[in-house]
């Protein structure tokens, strides 16, 4: 357990020190919300239908622009490669890269949706299943992210690929998350997308680091 | 059988007897089919003509569905046993599944328009099969962003993997959530519902797309085999210049040694 716990506290101490990784994330996806209203207009009622799928998509582009740094620093100068000559499993290394990727960016979005909920004028009830949706898919943002942030290690133009892979992979997510809190509005039928919902992250948890791990194995050939 | 296929020239051997033949079976069968489906199937009693936009369409919804798992099938073949003409099938494979894939959107689109009245819904099958059309498009993009394009086929080996979960989303997609869409009338369990005259021009017209993927994945094929080796030889050629034929060269050098 040791090694994994040492992995990620490593990782949240890079994430902290190296100044403004959470704030970067959290004023993007603050940002790509407050677009909306000025793009579409600000009439309560209109805002308040497509409210909750504004916030997941802005959520899931900013995990999406956040995975470069899962893998690409340590890949640059070294780091990747005693991680593969460590005694730990790639897996496990994976898994402990994605759950700080996770609490430096789908925690602090997760946080602090309420608020943007209230931006565009969401209830409560909605806020709620928002939050929980966002609790049990976010997870599955970040395993999911790592794949494709292994994939394109060494890449030309990473980020953009990156965004072209993992977005088809998201769609899942974004779709059960959003309408959970459409089925939750319409009459109380959120409970089965949060279920699915809370079964894609657990699904990903043991697949995604698998081939994060052969993704990662190629890359370092 | 896979490994007796595995030395690329005994596979451009096979490979070049069998393209014309299945050039001219894939035209014989695709002209058969096309006349079936265009004069011979009935017009459906309530759109009419249109319905013949059936016999484009879902054939190369199959298409795209098939060549996905090829692509998929070989990209893990390519893992785990290194087959050498894997990574090559699954590459040249996946452009002509996003082919299909974006013909079966064009023309659902087109007939979504008489039928529907709308060029565009997002139903659960419609989005799976865009999905998939984005997931071959990332497959392509990933095989091609490499300068080490052996870092590039093991990357994409991966991916097709990955992304190959979309194929029963998209299968069972018109069961799990009740859509626009038409539900299953052929692939169902009690056989297909749909009536026989309209039936086999659809299956006669899916032989032909078949025949006709598997020539153009053999031309493409042998195609990058043949660019592999040009370029190899090419990589090769200055070192050939440099260094004068081997027979001369130990005299040449003792010449000099003198």
């Amino acid at each position: 357990m040791r090694p994994y716990l040492g992995l990620f506290r490593r990782e949240l101490l890079l994430a902290f020190r190296q100044g403004g990784e959470i704030g970067l994330a959290l004023g993007f996806f603050v940002l790509a919300v407050v677009l909306f209203p000025l793009g579409v207009g600000p009439e309560a009622e209109m805002l308040r239908r497509i409210g909750p799928g504004i916030i997941w998509v802005a959520a899931l582009l900013a995990a999406v622009l956040s995975l470069d740094r899962l893998f690409a620093a340590d890949y640059a100068d070294g780091g990747l490669d005693l991680l593969a000559l460590s005694a730990m499993p790639l897996e496990g290394a994976a898994v402990a890269k994605c759950a700080a990727h996770w609490v430096t960016t789908g925690l602090p979005i997760t946080l602090v949706s309420p608020f943007l909920g209230l931006l565009v004028d969401m209830d409560w009830y909605s806020i709620s299943i928002l939050i929980i949706g966002l609790l049990l898919g976010t997870p599955a943002l970040s395993l999911l992210g790592g794949i494709a942030a292994a994939l394109t290690l060494g890449a030309r133009r990473p980020g953009v690929l990156t965004s072209l892979i993992v977005l088809p992979l998201y769609l899942p997510v974004l779709i059960f998350g959003a309408g959970a809190v459409e089925a939750g509005i319409a009459g109380g039928g959120a409970r089965a997308h949060l279920l699915l919902l809370g079964a894609l992250s657990l699904a990903a948890l043991p697949l995604a680091p698998w081939a994060t791990a052969a993704a990662l194995r190629q890359a370092l050939d | 059988m896979l490994t007796r296929l595995a030395n690329p020239a005994r596979f451009m051997r096979l490979s070049g007897a069998l393209v014309l033949p299945l050039a001219v079976a894939a035209a014989v069968v695709l002209a058969i089919g096309l006349y079936l489906a265009l004069f011979v199937a009935p017009p459906d009693y309530q759109q009419g003509e249109t319905v013949k936009i059936m016999f484009v369409h879902v054939p190369a919804a199959w298409m795209a569905l098939l060549v996905y798992f090829v692509v998929a099938v070989a990209s893990g073949v390519a893992l785990v046993w290194k087959h050498p003409l894997a990574e090559i099938a699954a590459q040249q494979a996946a452009p002509l599944g996003a082919a299909f894939t974006l013909v079966c959107l064009v023309t659902g689109s087109l007939w979504g328009r008489p039928m529907w009245g709308t060029w565009w819904a997002w139903d659960a099958r419609m989005t799976s099969v865009l999905v998939l059309f984005f997931l071959y498009l990332g497959y392509i993009a990933l095989v091609n962003a490499f300068d080490d394009m052996g870092r590039g086929s093991r990357a994409g080996s991966v991916l097709a993997l990955v992304g190959v979960v979309n194929l029963p989303i998209i299968k069972f997609s018109v069961d799990w959530w009740n859509t626009l869409h038409q539900s299953e009338s052929v692939f169902r369990a009690g056989g297909p519902t749909i009536d026989p005259s309209m039936l086999w021009p659809l299956l006669i017209m899916a032989v032909g797309y078949l025949l006709l993927f598997q020539t153009l994945l053999l031309v493409r094929m042998r195609a990058a085999l043949n660019e592999r080796k040009a370029r190899a030889l090419r990589l090769a050629a200055p070192q050939r210049r440099i260094a004068p034929p081997a027979a001369a060269a130990p005299h040449a050098a003792m010449k000099a040694l003198r």
